[in-house]
């Protein structure tokens, strides 16, 4: 039986190819095969899960993304998709998906879920990010939140014990200097979460957040924030670092107007943790933003499908950070919303 | 009678207590003048987009050693706050740096130029 299903399913045609296996391509062939459609997930990487299986533990709630992702996982191993992992697309059409090994894999429609970019923090040669010592980025603190669990600590995994604690928002995000005009959206959250975090392990340590707006958009966000201020005690201060300079013993100083007094502010700190934000990540020649991330028809309605453009008649299908930052709830959902519309195009035509 | 009582009211403000007190640190919106303000935004509309974060004074060489605050300088001038402003000035040295730092790619340098150029006309 297993045998001839197989078999049948490699005479049909393939009917929907996802590209891009985070958390959004994943739920969306998962959609897609509770619905029967005979779907094909590519992944770049030799596994699936994308960024978030780069996380620690996840903002609102604490949950390991761990978690989160082996759920998921299980989901997706329970249906019947075709997974190819350790492939590129290169080039992508309504109709056929071009890998880099010269394959070519032909369908009726196609979700991009291609996900973001990590910001290089080393563009912002000012924080000295790859420079000094104990400059890090907001990436580089789950990895070592991660390997803290086992062992020494954080302050093993770190080195040392710090006792001041800059952390910098919208590092490589609302920033001309480096042709990234967008917010990211999800590195304020991300900053008040580290900031407990590094509370946590670290509670005679003072933490100082420096933002220029502070944007809490999801759901428990502001009370977390709050939790921030009032339980543990982070000290937010408005103003963005204007740069970095090491210290003769080893620590770095950084300069900032606390806009809110009017003053010029200047810290030395033993840890420096910049927040970078979401990059988009090649367009395959799709309307894109100035951000670079891919534009859908439009805001609403159309929100998970490409614009049509001159020759095609739509079957382009967007899913997750692809077209904006967006945290992985909202990613979720949109696995979900791209699928369906996906589902709904193929069997119109 | 009516009349007259409105007037008393009126003539409250005016009474000389025979001592000054400091000028209101208030903005007030409905006396500043706003023309300069809106012809400086004609000349570089991209002020327009400051976020107020204060990067160019964090970084300002003349901000370190006096009390020089452009960002906050620039934004009474906006407000149409204007006295005092061109001395205020005169401390920046134009080194430039606040332009490295500005997240919206504003011009500082060349807007201390355009503010001295349009106060000093006063
Ligand atoms: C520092 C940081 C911390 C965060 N913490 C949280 C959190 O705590 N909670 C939360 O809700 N959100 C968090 N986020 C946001 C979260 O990471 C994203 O919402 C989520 O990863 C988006 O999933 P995605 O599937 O859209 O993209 P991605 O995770 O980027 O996945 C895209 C996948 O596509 C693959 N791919 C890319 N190009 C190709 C190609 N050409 N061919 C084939 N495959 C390709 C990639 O290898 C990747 O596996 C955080 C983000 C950052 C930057
Ligand atoms: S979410 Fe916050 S830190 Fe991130 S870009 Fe937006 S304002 Fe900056
Ligand atoms: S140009 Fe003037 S305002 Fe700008 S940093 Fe130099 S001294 Fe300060
Ligand atoms: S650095 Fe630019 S955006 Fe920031 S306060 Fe100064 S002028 Fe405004």
């Amino acid at each position: 039986m297993e045998v001839e299903r197989m078999k049948s399913q490699k005479n049909h045609t393939r009917e929907v190819v996802v590209v891009g296996g985070g958390v959004a391509g994943m739920q969306a062939a998962i959609r897609l095969a509770e619905q029967g459609v005979r779907v094909t997930l590519i992944e770049k990487k030799h596994e699936l899960g994308g960024h978030i299986r780069s996380w620690y533990h996840l903002f609102p709630s604490f949950t390991p993304a761990q978690e989160v992702y082996d759920a998921l996982h299980e989901r997706f191993a329970s249906h019947d998709i075709e997974l190819i992992t350790s492939a590129e697309a290169t080039e992508i059409n309504p109709t056929s998906v071009t890998l880099a090994d010269g394959r070519v894999l032909h369908t009726k429609a196609v979700i991009i879920a291609t996900g973001f970019e990590i910001f290089d923090a080393r563009r912002k040669e000012e924080y000295g990010y790859g420079l000094y010592d104990h400059v890090y980025t907001s990436a580089d603190l789950e990895l070592l939140l991660h390997e803290g669990e086992a062992g020494e600590g954080l302050a093993g995994a770190l080195g040392f014990t710090p006792r001041r604690i800059a952390l910098l928002h919208c590092v490589g995000s609302r920033d001309e200097k480096v042709c990234q005009p967008h917010c990211s959206k999800v590195c304020c959250i991300t900053g008040v979460k580290q900031a407990i975090e590094l509370k946590k392990r670290f509670p005679d340590a003072e933490i100082f957040n420096f933002y220029m707006d502070i944007r809490m958009f999801g759901p428990g966000y502001e009370e977390m924030y709050r939790e921030a201020q009032q339980k543990y005690n982070i000290h937010f201060i408005r103003g963005r670092i204007s740069e970095a300079s090491p210290t003769f013993d080893g620590r770095l100083q950084i300069k900032a107007e606390d806009t809110l007094t009017g003053r010029p502010l200047r810290m030395s700190v033993d840890m420096f943790v910049l927040l970078i934000g979401m990059q988009a990540g090649p367009n395959f020649g799709l309307p894109h933003a100035d951000s670079g991330f891919l534009e859908p028809q439009d805001l609403f309605l159309g929100n998970v499908v490409a614009p049509a453009q001159a020759g095609t008649l739509g079957g382009l299908f967007y899913a997750g950070t692809v077209s904006a930052p967006k945290a992985i709830g909202e990613s979720l959902n949109e696995g979900i919303a791209a699928a369906d519309a996906a589902a709904a195009y193929i069997k119109q035509k | 009678m009516r009349r007259r009582h409105t007037s008393n009211r009126n003539s409250v403000a005016a009474i000389d207590w025979g001592y000054g007190i400091n000028k209101a640190r208030v903005i007030n919106a409905d006396v500043n003048d706003l023309r300069m303000s809106e012809a400086i935004l004609r000349e570089m509309p991209e002020l327009q987009t400051c976020i107020g974060c204060g990067g160019c004074t964090a970084t300002c060489t003349a901000g370190a050693l006096t009390d020089f605050n452009f960002r906050m300088l620039h934004t009474l001038v906006r407000r149409g706050e204007y006295e005092g402003m061109y001395e205020q000035l005169n401390k920046c040295m134009l080194c430039g740096k606040c332009r490295l730092v500005c997240p919206r790619g504003i011009n500082t340098r060349a807007l201390v130029m355009l503010l001295k150029r349009k106060l000093g006309d006063n």
